[in-house]
C-alpha cells in the first residue's frame, strides 16, 4: 500500500525503500562531522527522545491513586504485585512515559513509592519506558527518583511555595538529572488565565535557566487544564486559554514542553466515557497543533480525530473552542447529545493478568478482590491438583481469608470488601462439599468394612449465633457471622427466633466451642439473661458473646455476666469478634482475658450500683405536677382531614428512595460517618462509595423487578389525656366495628429537672380532658401509622442459595432503609396534607432527617414510650396485622423485620425525649393503668429502671 | 577550560591498565597486606587491595609510576572498592575515608617522581583519577529473586558512602573523579548526585563516567541500552562519557562507535585485554589491544583509550605508541534550535 510511482521513472521503489535511504544516510552522515539537538532526551531501559516529529507523548495516567480507583484500591490493599498489571497495560496501550502517583492520604507515600517503584524496575516489559514521580509532596517525588536509574520526569514542581523553595526542589531534580513538569502555580495560586499561564512560564523558566542551569528542552510546563462546560460562563474559556497560552509560550521558548492532565477537561461529564474521550480527542487535535507536547492521558482510551462522527466532533469543538457558546449554548447542545449517547459506552477491557498466575494466587486474588466470575473453575482446578478437596480448602482457601482477615483487621479492607471476599470464599466451598461430603461416605463405608472406628480430624472451631426468641433482626447477626467465617472459624448460624432450648441442644449437639446471641429490641436483653441464666443451669462451659444494637457493655456486665461464669463477652461490632473469638480459643490468651474482662465489668457494675443514689427523683406524684405547661386556650388543634385509618399499598419506591437516611446504612456496615460526606471520606470514602453505588445498584433492581412492596397504614382519632393516660376514641378488630376508647399508656420522667423544665410524658402534647374546649372547637386527635417491606424472603433465600452474604445483608440493610423512608414520607404526607398541621411545610431531606419538622412521631418501645407492649394497641387501632401483614412477636418485634410503627402527636411543643429512669411508685401506677402485676410491668420495663 | 580539557582538545589521552593485575604480580601474602599496623585487625585482608594504599604504598606508587613510564597520561586511584559499603567485607568501614586520601597521595607521589625523573615531559600533563567503583551492593537490582522489590542497599546510604570517598579523594589530590565500571547506572546516579551535592556552590572538578556494557545484549547488567544509560547519566555534565571492563576491544567496538555519535562530550573507553580464557586469564596481546583502538582513534570514536582488566604497562605502551599522532574525536556541535 506504500508503493507509488515516483517521476523519475523508476518503479517498484515503496516509500518504506526511501525512509531506509533516508535514515541511512542520515546515520553516515553522522558519522562525519555529529550534532547534538537539543532533544528531551528521557530514558527507562530504553531511550525516549522527544524529537519534533514525536508529535505527541503519552504518559501513562492509570498508576495513579488519585487518578484511578483500582489502581488506588491495589495499593491500598497492599497488592503491589496486581498492581504492576496496571502499568503493563498502561505500555502495552501505548504509554511512552508512565505517571506513578501515591498522593493518597491512607498511604505512607514515600513508602509505597518505594515499594511500587522498585517493583516496576524489576520488569523489564514496564521499565523500558522514562518514569514520571508524581506527587504533591517533594519527599515523595525524592522517594520515586532514589529508585530509578533512567531519566526521569518529576510531576511537579512550582513556586507555589515561593522562590528560594522553587530553586531548592530545582535544584535537587537535576542532581538526579530529571527533567521538570512545572506547574503554572505561583504564590498567588493557580494560574487560570492566559495571562497567567503565559506570566508564570516566563518567570519559571527564567529562573531554572539563569539560577539553576536547567537545559530548555528538559523543562516542561504544565499550564492547567481545568473543566469546560461546567455550566459557568467564566469557565467556558479555559480550553482557549490553555491552547493559546500554548502558542504563545511554545513561540517564545521553543524548546520547552508543554504538558498537561487531560481528564481534567472533560469532568463535568465523567461517567460518559464517549463523550469524554471524544472531547480529549478533540481537544489534544487543537492543543497539539499550538505546541502541546505531551499529557498525560489514559493511554487506552483516545479516540482517533478523524474517526469522531463528524456532528459530536462540532459539537466538542465549540465547547472547547468556544465557539457559538454564548449564555452556554453549546454547553448546553453537548449536553443534551451526551444523554443520547450515554448507553453507548465502550465495553471496558478488563484486566486480566492475574488470570496467568497459579491456581493458588488466582484463588487468592478472587477472594481479595471478591471476584466470583471465575472462581468455580478456579477452584475445580485447584481440587484436581490437590490430593484431597478439603486440601483446597485448608491450603489456598484460607491463606487467602487469612490475608483477607489480616488486610481487615489493619483497617486496609472495609467490611463491604469483606463480605465480599466470603461470597467469593462461599461459592468455591460449596464446589467442594459434594466432593468431601463423597470421600467422607467413602471412608466411613471403608471403616465398617473394616470394621474400624471412624474418627473425624478436628476440625475449626465451631461458633453457634443466634438471634434471640422474639427478635427478627440479624443484619448485624450475618455480618459478624461472614467475618469470624472469614477467619476461619465453622459457623452455624441458627437463624432469627430462636428459642433458649434450640440454642442450647444445637450448642451441645454440634459441640461448639463460643455462642454468640443477638438481638436489637429492649426485650432481646432479658433473653439473653434468660439463655445466660439457662447456660449456668445446664452446666454447659462455652464462652457466651452478647452483640446487637440493643446491648451494652453495661448491660452485659451488670445483668448477663453476673448470671454465667464461664465468659460472658459483649462485643461492640463485627471486626472485634474477630480478636475476641482469637483469644477466647486460645488456652493461653483465655484466662487472661476472662480475668481482665470480669474485673472490667466487676467494676462497671460496682460503679453502676452506687450511681443509682446520685440522683434524685420526684414522687410520680410530683413529676406528675410538673407536666409540660400548654397553654391551651391560646391552642387550637387541628383536625385531620379524616379520622380512622388509611392504607397504602405498593406505594411507590422510586418515591421513597428519595427519602432515604443513608448513614444508618453505612452504620450498618460498620462504616460511620455523615452521609454524603462519608463518601469522600479520607479513609473510608472509597469503599463507601463503592458500597453506595452497589446499594443504588440493587435499589434499581430492586424497583424495576419490583421485588420488594412497601405497605403502610396511617389513622387519626379523637383523643384526649388523663394524667398518662390517652384515651382515644377507635374502632378496633376485636369489637367488629363498634367504636371503644383505647387508654394508651405513657411514661413520665421523673428524674428531679432544673427549676422550670418539665417532666415530659407524651399524654402532656395531646389536650386534657378537663379542659373545657371554647365554643365550635373540634377536639384533639392522636395518629399513628405502621409501614412494612414486604417480599423480602424470596431473594434472601435466592441469595442464600447463591452463598452471596453480601448481597444478602445489602438486601436487607435496603429493606430497613426502605422502611424508614416510608415512615419518613408518610410523616410529611401527614403532616402536610393527611392531618394537614404543617401545610406549608417546606424541608429538605437533610432537615427531615434531623428532625426539624413539627410533631413528633415516637415508637414504641424506643425513650419517648419505652413500652412494647403499646404496640398491641397501636395495632388493633390501625388493623396493622390484617391491613398489612405486620405480626408482632412474642417480645414484641414486629415481623417482617423491615417494620416501624409509632404515634403521630402533631402539637407544636411536643418533642422527642427519653423517659430514663423511673421509680417504683409509677411502676405500681403504670401496671394498674395496665391491669398488669408488677412483675410483668417490672419485665416490660426494666432498662426504665435499673 | 581547565588543563585537562586543553589537553584533550590536542590529543588523545592514555588513561592507565589494570592495577589488581599488577598487584597479583607481587604475589603479596596476608601479612603484607596487613603490615604492622593491622597484624592484629580480626578478619583476614588478603585481598583487600585498596588497603595497600596504607599498608604498602610502595607497591601502589610503583604501579603507577610504570604506568606512567609506559605513556599514560592519567593514572587512576587504587580505590575501587573504597568505600563503606565494599569496605564491609573486611569490616574496613572506618578506614574508607583514609584509603581515598592516601590513594590520591600515592598517585600523586608518582607523578610528582615521574616528572622530576622526566623534565621533558613537561609539556604532557599527567592526571589523577580518583576512581569510584560500583559497590558491591547494587540499587536497581534485588538479591533475592523471590522478593524483585527487595533491595539490598538504600540511595541514601549509598550516597553516604560515595561521599566519604569523594571527599577523601579531594582531599588527597584527585584532579578528576572517575565513576567507573558501572553496571547499575543508579549506583552511577547515587555517585553522580554525591559529587553535586559535595561541590554544590564550589568549583567542581571534571568527571568522567565508564559504563559496562555486561554482554552480547548491548546492555548494561541492570538492563539499559547504552543510550538510555547516557542519557541517564548526561545530568553529570561530564567531561567524558565511556566504556570500561567486561568486554574486549573486539566486542566493544559497536558500543564505543554508537557512543561517540551521541555523547554530547568526550568519549573514553579503556576494554580488558579480551574475554578471559577458561582459567580466568587474559590472553590478548598488547599489539592486539592497540591494534583495534588504533582503528577507533582513525574513526574519530575516542578521546580517551587504555585498558582494564588484564592489561599491563606494556599494553597501555603499545596503545599510547598507536594513537600517539591521530587526531582525537572532535566535540559534536550542540545545536540551540530544533531544527
Amino acid at each position: 500500500m506504500f508503493t507509488k510511482k515516483l517521476p523519475c521513472g523508476k518503479e517498484n521503489i515503496t516509500i518504506v525503500n526511501l525512509v531506509f535511504n533516508l535514515v541511512f544516510l542520515v546515520v553516515k552522515e553522522k558519522n562525519m562531522s555529529t550534532t547534538i539537538k537539543p532533544y528531551l532526551r528521557l530514558s527507562g531501559l530504553e531511550p525516549l527522545i522527544v524529537r519534533p516529529e514525536t508529535n505527541f507523548v503519552n504518559v501513562g495516567e492509570r498508576t495513579n491513586v488519585t487518578g484511578s480507583k483500582k489502581f488506588a484500591r491495589l495499593i491500598l490493599n497492599n497488592q503491589y504485585e496486581e498492581a504492576l498489571s496496571v502499568a503493563r497495560q498502561q505500555v502495552e496501550n501505548g504509554a511512552q512515559i508512565i505517571d506513578v502517583n501515591m498522593d493518597d492520604a491512607l498511604l505512607d507515600g514515600v513508602q509505597a513509592m518505594t515499594t511500587y517503584i522498585n517493583l516496576l524496575q524489576s520488569e523489564p516489559d514496564i521499565a523500558k519506558i522514562p518514569v514520571m514521580v508524581d506527587s504533591s509532596k517533594f519527599e515523595i517525588i525524592e522517594a520515586g527518583l532514589k529508585c530509578i536509574q533512567g531519566r526521569c520526569v518529576v510531576n511537579s514542581i512550582s513556586m507555589k511555595e515561593g522562590e528560594e523553595k522553587f530553586i531548592d526542589h530545582a535544584f535537587i531534580c537535576k542532581s538526579f538529572g530529571a527533567a521538570v513538569v512545572v506547574m503554572a502555580f505561583d504564590e498567588l495560586g493557580q494560574a487560570d488565565t492566559l495571562k497567567r499561564k503565559v506570566d508564570i512560564a516566563e518567570r519559571a523558566y527564567k529562573i531554572l535557566t539563569e539560577k539553576v542551569g536547567y537545559n530548555p528542552q528538559d523543562i516542561i510546563f504544565d499550564l492547567n487544564i481545568f473543566a469546560i462546560a461546567t455550566g459557568l460562563e467564566e469557565h467556558n474559556n479555559y480550553g482557549v486559554d490553555f491552547i493559546e497560552a500554548t502558542r504563545i509560550i511554545k513561540k517564545k521558548y521553543p524548546l520547552v514542553k508543554i504538558s498537561g492532565g487531560v481528564s481534567n477537561l472533560s469532568f463535568s461529564f465523567r461517567g460518559n466515557e464517549h463523550v469524554r474521550e471524544t472531547m480529549h480527542s478533540v481537544f489534544l487535535y487543537h492543543a497539539i497543533k499550538a505546541g502541546m507536547d505531551m499529557g498525560i492521558v489514559n493511554a487506552g482510551q483516545l479516540v482517533v480525530y478523524d474517526e469522531i462522527d463528524p456532528s459530536l466532533k462540532e459539537l466538542c469543538e465549540d465547547v472547547i473552542l468556544n465557539r457559538n457558546n454564548d449564555n452556554n449554548e453549546a454547553t448546553e447542545k453537548l449536553i443534551a447529545f451526551a444523554e443520547t449517547v450515554k448507553a453507548k459506552g465502550k465495553v471496558q477491557v478488563k484486566d486480566e493478568k492475574w488470570r496467568e498466575a497459579s491456581v493458588e494466587e488466582r484463588l487468592k486474588h478472587a477472594l481479595v478482590n471478591g471476584i466470583t466470575e471465575y472462581i468455580d473453575a478456579d477452584t475445580e482446578e485447584a481440587r484436581v491438583k490437590y490430593p484431597k478437596p478439603l486440601d483446597v480448602i485448608e491450603g489456598p482457601l484460607m491463606d487467602g481469608m487469612n490475608f483477607v482477615g489480616d488486610l481487615f483487621g489493619a483497617g486496609k479492607m472495609f467490611l463491604p470488601q469483606v463480605v465480599k471476599s466470603a461470597r467469593v470464599m462461599k461459592k468455591s466451598v460449596a464446589v467442594l462439599t459434594p466432593f468431601i461430603e463423597a470421600e467422607k461416605e467413602e471412608r466411613r463405608l471403608a471403616h465398617i468394612a473394616a470394621g474400624t472406628v471412624n474418627e473425624e480430624g478436628a476440625g475449626a472451631a465451631k461458633i453457634l449465633l443466634a438471634t434471640v426468641k422474639g427478635d427478627v433482626h440479624d443484619i448485624g447477626k450475618n455480618i459478624v457471622g461472614v467475618v469470624l467465617g472469614c477467619n476461619g472459624y465453622d459457623i452455624i448460624d441458627l437463624g432469627v427466633m430462636v428459642p433458649t432450648d434450640k440454642i442450647l441442644d444445637s450448642a451441645v449437639k454440634h459441640n461448639v466451642d463460643i455462642i454468640g446471641l443477638s438481638g436489637l429490641i429492649t426485650p432481646s436483653l432479658d433473653e439473653m439473661v434468660h439463655v445466660a441464666k439457662e447456660m449456668k443451669r445446664r452446666g454447659m462451659k462455652q464462652p457466651l458473646l452478647i452483640g446487637g444494637a440493643t446491648t451494652s457493655r453495661m448491660h452485659t456486665a451488670v445483668r448477663i455476666a453476673p448470671e454465667y461464669g464461664n465468659g460472658v463477652i459483649h462485643v461492640l461490632d463485627a471486626s472485634r469478634s474477630v480478636t475476641v473469638a482469637g483469644n477466647l480459643l486460645s488456652n493461653d490468651s483465655k484466662p487472661a482475658l476472662l480475668k481482665q474482662l470480669n474485673e472490667e465489668y466487676a467494676k462497671l457494675k460496682h460503679g453502676f450500683d452506687n450511681k443509682k443514689s446520685n440522683k434524685n427523683y420526684l414522687s410520680y406524684q410530683k413529676a406528675l405536677e410538673n407536666k409540660v405547661n400548654i397553654d391551651w386556650t391560646t391552642y387550637q388543634p387541628v383536625k385531620p382531614q379524616f379520622t380512622g385509618t388509611k392504607v397504602f399499598d405498593n406505594f411507590d419506591l422510586n418515591e421513597l428512595r428519595h427519602f432515604i437516611d443513608w448513614k444508618p446504612f453505612f452504620i450498618a456496615w460498620e462504616m460511620h460517618g455523615n452521609f454524603p460526606a462519608i463518601l469522600s471520606d479520607e479513609t473510608v470514602g472509597k469503599e463507601a462509595t463503592k458500597l453506595y453505588n452497589d446499594a443504588n445498584e440493587l435499589l434499581d433492581i430492586i424497583i424495576a423487578e419490583k421485588w420488594l412492596h412497601a405497605k403502610g397504614t396511617i389513622g387519626f382519632w379523637e383523643a384526649g389525656s388523663e394524667g398518662d393516660t390517652v384515651k382515644v376514641k377507635g374502632v378496633g378488630n376485636k369489637t367488629e366495628g363498634e367504636e371503644k376508647t383505647f387508654n394508651l399508656e405513657f411514661l413520665r420522667q421523673q428524674i428531679e429537672k432544673a427549676p422550670g423544665q418539665p417532666n415530659i410524658s407524651l399524654a402532656d402534647f395531646i389536650r386534657p380532658i378537663s379542659f373545657t374546649p371554647p365554643l365550635g372547637d373540634r377536639g384533639d386527635y392522636i395518629g399513628a401509622f405502621a409501614v412494612t417491606i414486604d417480599g423480602i424472603e424470596p431473594h434472601i433465600k435466592a441469595f442464600e442459595g447463591n452463598h452471596d452474604d453480601y448481597n444478602k445483608i445489602m438486601l436487607q440493610a435496603l429493606a430497613d432503609r426502605l422502611a424508614e423512608a416510608f415512615a419518613e414520607c408518610l410523616h410529611l404526607k401527614t403532616r402536610k396534607e393527611y392531618w394537614g398541621y404543617a401545610t406549608d411545610e417546606h424541608l429538605t431531606n437533610d432537615e427531615l432527617i434531623h428532625e426539624k419538622y413539627l410533631g413528633i412521631r415516637p415508637a414504641p418501645g424506643y425513650p419517648a414510650c419505652p413500652d412494647h407492649t403499646e404496640k398491641y394497641k397501636l395495632f388493633e387501632l390501625l388493623n396493622v396485622t390484617e391491613a398489612i401483614g405486620i405480626s408482632l412477636t412474642e417480645s414484641l418485634a414486629m415481623y417482617p423485620a423491615s417494620s416501624v410503627c409509632g404515634w403521630y402527636f402533631a402539637n407544636p411543643q411536643s418533642q422527642y425525649y427519653g423517659v430514663g429512669k423511673i421509680q417504683p411508685d409509677q411502676v405500681e401506677d403504670y401496671a394498674n393503668r395496665k391491669g398488669m402485676s408488677i412483675e410483668e410491668a417490672e419485665k416490660w420495663l426494666r432498662q426504665n429502671m435499673e | 577550560m581547565s588543563i585537562i580539557q586543553v589537553e584533550l582538545k590536542k590529543r588523545i589521552l592514555v588513561i592507565d591498565g589494570a592495577m589488581g593485575t599488577m598487584i597479583q604480580r607481587h604475589k603479596l601474602e596476608e601479612a603484607d597486606y596487613r603490615g604492622e599496623r593491622f597484624k592484629d585487625w580480626h578478619l583476614d585482608v588478603k585481598g583487600n587491595n585498596d588497603l595497600l594504599s596504607i599498608t604498602k604504598p610502595e607497591i601502589i606508587v610503583g604501579i603507577h609510576l610504570l604506568y606512567l613510564e609506559a605513556g599514560a597520561d592519567i593514572i587512576e586511584t587504587n580505590t575501587f572498592s573504597s568505600t563503606v559499603i565494599a569496605q564491609a567485607d573486611y569490616d574496613m568501614q572506618s578506614l574508607a575515608y583514609e584509603m581515598n586520601v592516601a590513594s590520591a597521595q600515592c598517585a600523586r607521589k608518582a607523578i610528582e617522581r615521574f616528572n622530576e625523573k622526566h623534565p621533558e615531559d613537561a609539556s604532557r600533563p599527567k592526571f589523577v583519577a580518583g576512581a569510584i567503583g560500583p559497590l558491591n551492593k547494587t540499587l536497581s537490582l534485588s538479591p533475592d529473586v523471590n522478593n524483585p522489590g527487595f533491595r539490598a542497599v538504600t540511595f541514601d546510604e549509598v550516597v553516604a558512602a560515595y561521599t566519604e570517598q569523594i571527599k577523601g579523594l579531594v582531599d588527597g589530590g584527585a584532579d578528576i573523579l572517575l565513576v567507573e565500571t558501572i553496571f547499575d547506572t543508579l549506583n552511577a546516579k547515587a555517585a553522580i548526585y554525591a559529587i553535586k551535592q559535595f561541590f554544590r556552590g564550589k568549583k567542581e572538578l571534571p568527571i568522567m563516567i565508564s559504563g559496562t556494557i555486561t554482554d552480547a545484549s548491548g546492555r548494561t547488567l541492570s538492563g539499559q541500552t547504552l543510550e538510555a544509560f547516557y542519557i541517564s547519566v548526561m545530568h553529570a555534565n561530564p567531561l567524558s562519557v565511556g566504556l570500561n571492563c567486561a568486554l574486549g576491544a573486539q566486542e566493544m567496538r559497536g558500543h564505543i562507535e554508537e557512543l561517540s555519535g551521541i555523547a554530547a562530550c568526550y568519549t573514553s573507553s579503556y576494554p580488558n585485554a579480551g574475554l578471559p580464557n577458561a582459567m580466568g586469564e587474559y590472553d590478548e596481546q598488547p599489539h592486539q589491544t592497540a591494534h583495534f583502538i588504533e582503528e577507533w582513534a582513525k574513526n574519530g570514536w575516542v578521546n580517551i583509550v587504555g585498558g582494564c582488566c588484564g592489561t599491563t604497562p606494556d599494553h597501555i605502551k603499545h596503545i599510547a605508541d598507536h594513537v600517539r599522532t591521530i587526531i582525537p574525536r572532535k566535540l559534536p556541535v550542540l545545536e540551540e534550535e530544533l531544527v
